[in-house]
């Protein structure tokens, strides 16, 4: 009977282990949680407050009693926040769309064509996956001046639209579509082209959805090269706007109207995550890596 | 070196994730059942039917929701699986990719503490003679996917009998193999355990791999323990018809039927007498080892045809009364069957034959003397 | 069959057009510029080849500081942020209820700005006249001496700097080896838990060995990344790194390029040269470790 209470204690014990062990792992997480949410709460909280309340906050405030929306009011009329988001969509949408034209064309030829020479061909283009931006931008740089094309949409757009990582990804995604059915369509006399748009872009939809949205974030966030393209504030995109407000903008001083501005470029991309956060997170961790 | 494993009144709850549906899960009902020392036990039934919950409730890693588990004299209900002295072969055999076959069979040994820890010396014997027993003892510094199906099985019995423990659980063990290997494989398993004489769990959804070697067998539906008893027991006197129909290979044929003045029926053919019955609707199980070829006799089949297997010949026919579609019959090779007669006559032997309620399925017992 | 090459290539040129304008072109190009001395951004004319270009680059203050600067943030970061997203990933890995939750959160700062997000983490770590700012509230607050960590000492920018760099490539180290975890077959840990395995043992002969191609992935990426670190310091420190001293490889290689200080793209190649050197002969080194201790 000794023997029976002995395995009751061990039992209690192994339970209380695990239990403390939870309250652990649950504090460690959301203390992460907070410190990753802390400066998206501040940038909030300081946007709404008003520009004397918060210069007048030796000790900051975690709350404000009177919110205001002064601020954003200010961030759209003293510096042209307008401008720079209009520019960086018309640079995301018109730099994704043409990306998806070369990509998908590309990486179609490689998954299903049969032609003299695409087996070098595509060595060469996955050796150039492990060249560096850094390395390119110089001459591009000068080749942009040189044409001309500093300070327009043109400038920007263009060295951005070919992406030697998407092609593979997608060229991958294409050969998993059996043969058969391409043999089929050509059966029934089906073109290439009309193939490539009614097959299997559709059933490649999942993979283009996550190509898409990468692209797009990346955009959104490009800050080099439009910096090195652009000086003309009418070109500017938000990452290149936000750094001029950093520097030039509303009088150093108004960093309620700067988090007004921030908060304002910051939520579309917030938003988009939000609906599509399973998507993205799956596409990212099938193959995207920041930068 | 076994152990009586007891479990009384287990019962398995399981919370419903599906909102659209607002019962919860039974997984296993009100089981209870003492397994003698050193025997070996097939839990046999349909995917679904709780016995891998079972296994598990067994070995630890879940825990019941009522009930008992009584290893020995040691209530181990509540002990975590570390403390309970089981050895657990996986289905899919859970070999770790990056070790080889020695280091597998090595890691229980090396997690032992305390006064139970060996010296590496005893621990290299006692793998080895681990290995020797499955007889993988020339493969020791192979990685498991360098291995086959069948070898791999026999690692992971190897790790799981080399920390000599007081009850051998596997899961499924023959699932991943081919059915030449599948014969091999149980074969070897018997022998193995007969050598350790370590009760032995095993859990299985084929019933011709749990008659051919267990001692014993439970058979499970929806969570419910049907029939306890040896294979042939249990093939030889189900309990209901679902046992019937489980069990045995060629299955059962079964007729809808009825009891009437002492008479049994299958459709219309009255083919026994069946005294201490009243009359009612029931369903008629004949085992195909039941019909004898017979002129005259009372069940009448339309011959489909008749497909000869050396030492047995099947008769494969029609019944209006039968559930499906053909009836299977086995009868010895001797007797030839007109192949071009469009019918064909059988008598049955009584003891191949059940009955069982058309409303509860149970079996109802009758004597046809 | 000749009809049919032809549209291969068809298919195939909007790609090469691209890729061939503005990534094998430079790739040449860029070589070039590193060995033509003296070069005139304006009459677009050189004196000659030579190694001059690598030479001043390798005596230039600001390089060296900037080299200094990179390799401090790359030593700290890269182990520091794998190590915390592999215990945060086991976290996770080890709980239920909210566990989507936390995923989500964490992945947050992967969609921001990084530029924006820089501005934040500024204001919360600068000191005014006005405030001491939110972090020397909290140094105020357990004691501390209050400290300017944008203005200030070399060691509280640099610690900004890493503190801001791990938080923005947390989300994707997570996310990865969340997902390493989850794809761990969970049978392992049963049978290891049947056979009493203690819990560091279950870590360091089940978990990472099964993780380990994972983790070297993010080993490798995270040293490529965090060697090309430059529009993070942009947020924090403002356009003119060089005068905050937090410059890095790659700001040196643009302030070379443009802005101020700019107009000499034969320094800016051979800076870049030396940058892609540097980051293929660590990438290498790490894939023969990696093969050494990547199980499978």
């Amino acid at each position: 009977m000794a023997n029976q209470v002995d395995y009751e204690r061990i039992g209690r014990a192994a339970r209380a282990r695990s239990l403390a062990g939870k309250a652990v792992i649950y504090a460690l997480l959301t203390l992460w949680a907070l410190m990753v949410l802390f400066p998206f709460y501040w940038m909030v909280l300081s946007s709404v407050k008003s520009y004397s309340a918060y210069n007048s906050e030796y000790v900051p405030r975690f709350f404000t009693l009177s919110p205001t929306l002064q601020n954003y009011a200010d961030a759209f009329t003293a510096v042209s926040l307008g401008r720079y988001f209009l520019n960086t969509l018309i640079f995301t949408l018109v730099t994704t769309a043409v990306m998806l034209a070369v990509v998908v064309l590309a990486a179609f030829a490689f998954a299903r064509l049969e032609f003299k020479g695409k087996n070098i061909a595509f060595t060469l283009f996955l050796s150039l996956m492990m060249i560096p931006n850094e390395l390119v931008v110089i001459t591009n740089f000068v080749t942009i001046t040189n044409l001309g094309l500093r300070n327009t949409f043109t400038g920007l757009i263009l060295p951005s639209v070919t992406s030697v990582f998407y092609i593979y990804l997608l060229k991958e995604n294409f050969e998993q579509i059996p043969g058969e059915l391409y043999r089929a369509a050509k059966v029934d006399g089906t073109s290439d082209f009309k193939y490539l748009l009614r097959v299997m872009l559709p059933i490649s939809q999942p993979t283009i959805v996550t190509i898409t949205i990468l692209k797009i974030i990346e955009c959104w966030n490009a800050y080099v090269w439009p910096r090195l393209i652009t000086d003309n504030e009418a070109y500017f995109l938000v990452s290149n706007g936000i750094q001029e407000i950093r520097e030039n903008g509303f009088g150093r001083e108004n960093i309620p109207a700067m988090m007004a501005a921030v908060v304002v470029i910051s939520v579309p991309l917030i938003v988009l995550f939000l609906i599509f956060h399973k998507k993205i997170m799956a596409g990212v961790s099938r193959g995207g890596t920041k930068g | 070196m076994g152990m009586r494993v007891v479990l009384e009144h287990l019962t398995k709850v399981f919370p419903n994730r599906n909102r659209k549906i607002h019962s919860d899960v039974i997984a296993v009902n009100d089981f209870s059942f003492e397994i003698p020392d050193g025997q070996l036990v097939g839990l046999l039934g349909p995917s679904g039917c709780g016995k891998s919950t079972t296994l598990n409730l067994i070995c630890g890693l879940e825990t019941p929701t009522s009930g008992k588990i009584i290893f020995g004299d040691d209530d181990v209900t509540r002990l975590p699986p570390e403390n309970r002295g089981v050895g657990f072969v996986f289905q899919n055999y859970a070999l770790y990719p990056h070790l080889t076959v020695l280091e597998n069979i090595l890691f229980p040994l090396q997690n032992l503490k305390g006064s139970a820890k060996l010296s590496k010396e005893e621990m290299l014997r006692r793998a080895r003679d681990a290995a020797r027993l499955v007889q993988i003892d020339t493969l020791l510094d192979r990685k498991p996917s360098e291995m086959s199906g069948g070898q791999q099985q026999r690692v992971a019995i190897a790790r799981a009998l080399v920390k000599m423990p007081r009850v051998l659980l596997l899961d499924e063990p023959l699932s991943n193999l081919d059915a030449r290997l599948r014969l091999q494989t149980r074969e070897e398993i018997r022998r193995i355990q007969q050598e350790t004489k370590i009760t032995t769990i095993f859990v299985t959804h084929d019933q011709e791999e749990a008659m051919s070697i267990s001692d014993m067998i439970v058979v499970m539906k929806d969570g419910v323990v049907q029939q306890i008893g040896r294979p042939q027991d249990v093939y030889d006197s189900p309990i209901n018809l679902f046992v019937a129909k489980f069990l045995g290979t060629p299955p059962i044929n079964v007729f809808e039927g009825r009891v009437k003045n002492g008479r049994l029926f299958a459709g219309e053919n009255d083919i026994l007498p069946a005294k201490g019955v009243s009359d009612r609707e029931v369903y008629v199980g004949i085992r195909p080892e039941g019909f004898i070829l017979d002129e005259n006799g009372p069940l009448a089949c339309g011959l489909t045809r008749v497909e000869v297997m050396g030492r047995d010949t099947s008769v494969v026919s029609t019944h209006p009364a039968a559930q499906s579609v053909s009836i299977r019959s086995i009868i010895s090779a001797e007797n030839r069957v007109d192949t071009d007669s469009k019918t064909v006559r059988f008598s049955v032997k009584p003891a191949k034959v059940f009955i069982f309620d058309r409303e509860t399925e149970e079996r109802i017992r009758f004597s046809a003397d | 069959m000749k009809n049919n090459n032809l549209k291969g290539w068809l298919y195939l040129l909007p790609a090469i057009l691209f890729l061939g304008c503005f990534m094998v072109y430079p790739l040449i190009d860029v070589l070039v510029y590193s060995f033509e001395e003296g070069y005139n951004f304006a009459s677009q004319t050189s004196f000659g080849l030579g190694l001059y270009n690598y030479a001043y680059v390798l005596h230039d203050g600001y390089f060296l500081q900037a080299v200094k600067n990179t390799f401090i943030l790359v030593i700290i970061t890269v182990p520091l942020s794998t190590g915390v997203a592999l215990l945060i990933s086991l976290g996770l890995n080890a709980i239920k209820p909210l566990r989507n939750l936390y995923q989500t959160i964490y992945f947050l700062p992967y969609v921001t700005n990084t530029l924006a997000v820089g501005l934040v983490f500024m204001i919360l770590f600068k000191k005014t006249a006005y405030t001491d700012g939110m972090v020397n509230l909290l140094i105020h607050f357990f004691g501390g001496e209050s400290v300017d960590f944008i203005d200030g000492p070399y060691w509280a920018k640099m610690f900004v700097m890493c503190f801001y760099t791990v938080w923005v490539v947390m989300p994707f180290k997570v996310l990865i080896l969340t997902s390493a975890l989850a794809s761990v077959n969970p049978d392992y840990y049963r049978a290891a838990r049947v056979d009493a395995t203690p819990k560091r043992r279950i870590f360091t002969r089940i978990t990472l060995p099964m993780i380990s191609p994972m983790v070297f992935y993010l080993i490798i990426t995270g040293f490529i990344g965090a060697f090309k670190a430059y529009s993070d310091e942009v947020a924090l420190f403002g356009t003119d790194l060089n005068a905050a001293g937090m410059n890095t490889i790659v700001g040196y290689v643009y302030d070379m390029l443009y802005g101020d200080s700019g107009g000499y793209p034969s320094y800016a190649s051979a800076a870049a040269l030396i940058l892609f050197v540097i980051v293929l002969t660590i990438t290498c080194v790490n894939l023969l470790v990696s093969k050494k201790h990547v199980h499978y």
